[in-house]
């Protein structure tokens, strides 16, 4: 008897063993993610380095210099492989997308969330899921024959630029922040709004005080993806902004950005070779600005929620 | 033991029984069946596509994988061993970073280039010169050279794209274009063409529709005999590349791609000209030699 | 106080208009990809092969291996989103760790869909020699789809009120025990509509599936649905061609007669698979919802 209480006081329960099996996957599967996730940024930052070891190129020519033809020369003798007009052509398409997208994406999921029926909201979300799954080439196509020629009549010059781009990307990254900042407001405990009103505070004051505020950053991380999805799009941008490597000097310019010249030129390219080089450090730059934005925002989204 | 225990193992079973039978019922026959892949030019992918359907519709045991990605692609992956075929629509030669000495080029076809214009631009012909100013941005308004006022816009393919390579060494004398748009497909440069005012750009003929209107240069019009005789000298060959000779369905199906039947008929269905009909023959460096 | 209430009035109002913008662009957008494309859609187009060159083909075989490939895909990577989100979420103590798991995660997700597509070329058509192959855009999928898919199931099971947690605890259950069986089925209406997000993706992607699941629609029998004959459909080493990459196909280098058609009735196509998905996913959700969370509902 003795010895048989000992023993259970010394295996561990069902109900333990499960616990630790379960946390076990679960660690297990973070553990995989992780792998995947510096396995890929590891690829990139030896294919991204590559031509600054192989091929001896300089980092300020590649960061500061405007003039993109690898392989070839600069008029003044050095290597063109200047990145800069594809730097500010994604740095100001995803941020004039990110920014005029935001209050629309925000209002949007305000008004399925807080104000309107469940049905409307239903109908709304299901449209915004739908708008997901468009593929590129289609948006691309539809810029190309509304969005482009409307720039022209309007603004003047050939219509591809970044006017032209960043209109097309709001309108792809909106259902990505729409439904990410639904969710992020639907956790809002109730409790919150019924407080905030029985305070005598009007609905406008419990969204935009008390809902937004502790929901910020749900929206933060939703402002992220959308952005991402923005740094990251390629095949509509490249329809729309037109696709050359020269700095953009106004909005209706055609210009490039850092994916699109990426995507069009990987399959011409040889492996190895500095023109594929040099479009792995092109990748190898869209992961280090993308951690830059990501931090900035959420720095922002550090600040907003001490004054909570 | 719980009754869901036992649900969950029978359905276990279930699962790796069927798994295990249908491994044992399976067509046999495949193990037979030989399979290669070709992998390459965008541009050369349904002509060899529509080549595959048919050798494997007379041929049922042989499974040919026809897939894009680009020239460089296929030039590199074929240098690797990867895949049976290395679809290029120029010379290995012309990339140096590849290694082409073991490399056996299969010349496939010849497609012809042509300028194309928005067709809103009045201009029917152009001299060469007149060509070269437009693409290195010497002339820039469609009026310098008799047509309407409008602002011309220059739309390049990607640098290293078969296409380009052939037009600026052979339309533009080996001039590089000044920057501009560049696409990195046919359809997509056609599409643009046809809805911008004062666009110009090149497409191979078989993309050539009513959409955009070809040009002549210097009053040559881009057509087949004059392509065969090289009058109009923008064209390049299409090639197919294998690591070493090929053997076994490789070779087999390039036999059938140089065969009279598809070369005659199927390639000229889709805007190509068969090799043996051309007049000259070209080497990498450019060079014409009579047949 | 009067203020205040302007200000209200003012304020919503606004909401409205930003709302009603939106749903113009939507309506709008969706009304131009219908009225392109479904004069084009007839069952000789839903179910028949496409033509390399010739005008009349269809999009049969594509429209089948877009929805066998987000299965296989949803398959890979939902258990593994899953456990890691309930890692992240529940078990991770909040500190500068989890803050760069989170960070590089997100990171990931700007990656440009072609790098995703070359890294899987690399590594699972070359390095692991499966080839041109379902199995090949299934496995770069996942590596496309985990991080916004985790961020989501993450997101809905914070959502959870905390007090769900406590009562499991409270009754004797571990802590996986409780999450499993009490905080997942509570967040699994917006877990599941994280799956559609993601789910709409997949079915859009073209440019990471180019280099793996290949642009080849090889003719498919449909009698035989044994996964080791090389024409069964669910076989899952053969190439594959999705409705998306059909669509990028022919618009970039398509030379049929009817290309214009084509693209614009797979377009309408694949809307109508996404919606047909959508309301799929919602309803075995609310059944799933209905089963695990009230007792009378079995």
């Amino acid at each position: 008897m003795d010895n048989k209480l000992k023993q259970q006081l010394h295996t561990k329960s069902k109900t333990a063993k499960y616990e630790q099996r379960g946390k076990l996957a679960s660690i297990m599967m973070l553990v995989l993610i992780m792998v995947v996730v510096l396995g890929i940024i590891g690829f990139i930052l030896i294919k991204g380095t590559s031509m600054f070891f192989n091929d001896k190129i300089k980092i300020s020519d590649f960061l500061f210099s405007t003039f993109w033809n690898p392989g070839g020369k600069t008029p003044t003798g050095n290597p063109a492989v200047g990145a800069l007009p594809m730097i500010v052509g994604s740095f100001s398409v995803t941020l004039l997308a990110a920014l005029v997208a935001t209050p629309f994406a925000v209002g949007t999921a305000i008004y399925m969330t807080e104000l309107s029926s469940k049905r409307g909201a239903g109908v709304l979300q299901v449209v915004t899921e739908l708008l997901v799954g468009i593929p590129s080439v289609v948006y691309g196509f539809i810029g190309l024959t509304v969005v482009v020629p409307a720039v022209r009549h309007l603004f003047g010059g050939s219509g591809f630029g970044i006017l032209a781009g960043t209109i097309v990307l709001f309108v792809m990254i909106l259902p990505t922040i729409v439904s990410m900042t639904v969710d992020a407001l639907k956790s809002v405990p109730n409790h919150y709004r019924q407080a905030s009103l029985a305070l005598g505070a009007t609905q406008w004051q419990t969204i935009w005080k008390v809902v937004l505020r502790s929901a910020s950053p749900g929206i933060l991380t939703a402002v992220v993806f959308g952005m991402a999805r923005a740094f990251g799009e390629a095949l509509a941008v490249q329809m729309v902004i037109g696709n050359a490597a020269l700095m953009p000097h106004n909005l209706v310019s055609p210009s490039a950005t850092l994916t699109s010249v990426l995507t069009a030129g990987m399959g011409n390219t040889v492996m190895g070779s500095l023109q594929n080089n040099a479009l792995w450090s092109l990748a190898l730059l869209l992961l280090l600005m993308s951690l830059f934005f990501n931090l900035l925002i959420h720095l922002i989204g550090r600040k907003g929620a001490f004054k909570k | 033991m719980s009754r869901k225990k036992i649900v969950t193992i029978i359905i276990l079973i279930l699962g790796f029984g069927g798994l295990f039978a249908a491994y044992q019922t399976r067509d046999q026959t495949s193990g037979k069946n030989e399979a290669i892949t070709a992998v390459g030019s965008t541009a050369l992918q349904p002509l060899v596509e529509a080549a595959a359907e048919q050798y494997t519709n007379h041929h049922p045991n042989a499974t040919i994988n026809v897939q894009g990605g680009g020239s460089g692609t296929g030039l590199s992956q074929i240098a690797d061993g990867a895949v049976q075929m290395g679809n290029s629509d120029i010379f290995a030669q012309e990339k140096s970073d590849i290694n082409s000495t073991k490399l056996v080029d299969h010349l496939i076809a010849v497609e012809g280039i042509a300028p194309v214009v928005n067709k809103d631009t009045g201009v029917n012909n152009l001299s060469q010169q007149q060509l070269i100013a437009i693409f290195t941005g010497k002339i820039t308004n469609w009026q310098q050279v008799g047509g309407k006022n409008i602002k011309i816009t220059l739309i390049n393919r990607t640098m290293g794209s078969g296409t380009r390579n052939t037009f600026e060494k052979y339309g533009l004398k080996g001039k590089t274009s000044a920057t501009a748009q560049e696409q990195d497909s046919s359809g997509t440069v056609r599409q643009i063409v046809s809805t911008t005012p004062g666009a110009i750009s090149y497409l191979a003929l078989g993309y050539v529709n009513d959409s955009v209107k070809p040009l002549k240069l210097d009053h040559v019009a881009p057509t087949k005999t004059n392509i065969q005789n090289n009058s109009w000298p923008i064209w390049a060959y299409e090639h197919v590349y294998t690591d070493g000779p090929a053997t076994g369905l490789t070779k087999q199906f390039i036999t059938y791609l140089n065969s009279k039947e598809i070369q005659t008929h199927l390639f000229a269905k889709m805007g190509y000209i068969d090799v043996d009909s051309m007049k000259y023959q070209r080497n990498w460096q450019g060079q014409l030699s009579k047949e | 106080m009067i203020d205040n209430q302007r200000k209200n009035k003012i304020a919503l109002m606004m909401i409205h208009f930003i709302t009603l913008v939106v749903v113009l662009i939507l309506a709008l957008l969706l009304i131009d990809i219908f009225s392109r494309g479904l004069p084009y859609v007839n069952w000789h187009f839903l179910t028949g092969a496409s033509k390399p060159f010739q005008a009349g083909g269809g999009i049969g075989m594509q429209l089948f291996n877009s929805f066998y490939l987000l299965i296989l895909t949803m398959i890979i990577s939902f258990p593994i989103a899953l456990g890691a989100a309930i890692y992240l979420n529940q078990y991770a103590k909040q500190n500068w760790v989890t803050s760069v798991l989170r960070t590089s995660i997100e990171i990931l997700s700007s990656l440009p869909s072609v790098v995703v597509g070359l890294f899987g070329f690399l590594l699972f058509v070359i390095q692991f020699g499966y080839g041109f192959s379902i199995i090949s855009g299934a496995l770069t999928l996942t590596v496309f789809n985990l991080p916004l898919l985790t961020r989501s199931i993450e997101d809905s099971l914070a959502g959870v009120d905390k007090a769900q947690l406590q009562g499991g605890l409270g009754l004797g259950l571990s802590k996986f025990e409780t999450i499993i069986h009490i905080v997942v089925p509570a967040a699994l209406p917006n877990i599941i509509s994280g799956v559609i997000l993601s789910a709409g993706r997949i079915f859009g992607e073209a440019a990471a599936l180019i280099y793996t699941a290949g642009q080849s629609a090889p003719q498919l029998d449909f009698t035989d649905w044994n996964p080791f004959n090389a024409a069964s459909p669910l076989n899952p080493m053969r190439p594959a061609e999705t409705l998306a990459v059909h669509i990028w196909k022919i618009n970039s280098e398509g030379i049929m007669p009817d290309v214009t058609q084509q693209s614009a009735g797979a377009a309408a196509v694949l809307l109508l698979a996404i919606l047909l998905f959508n309301f799929l996913a919602r309803f075995i959700g609310r059944r799933l919802f209905m089963k695990m969370t009230s007792a009378k509902a079995k």
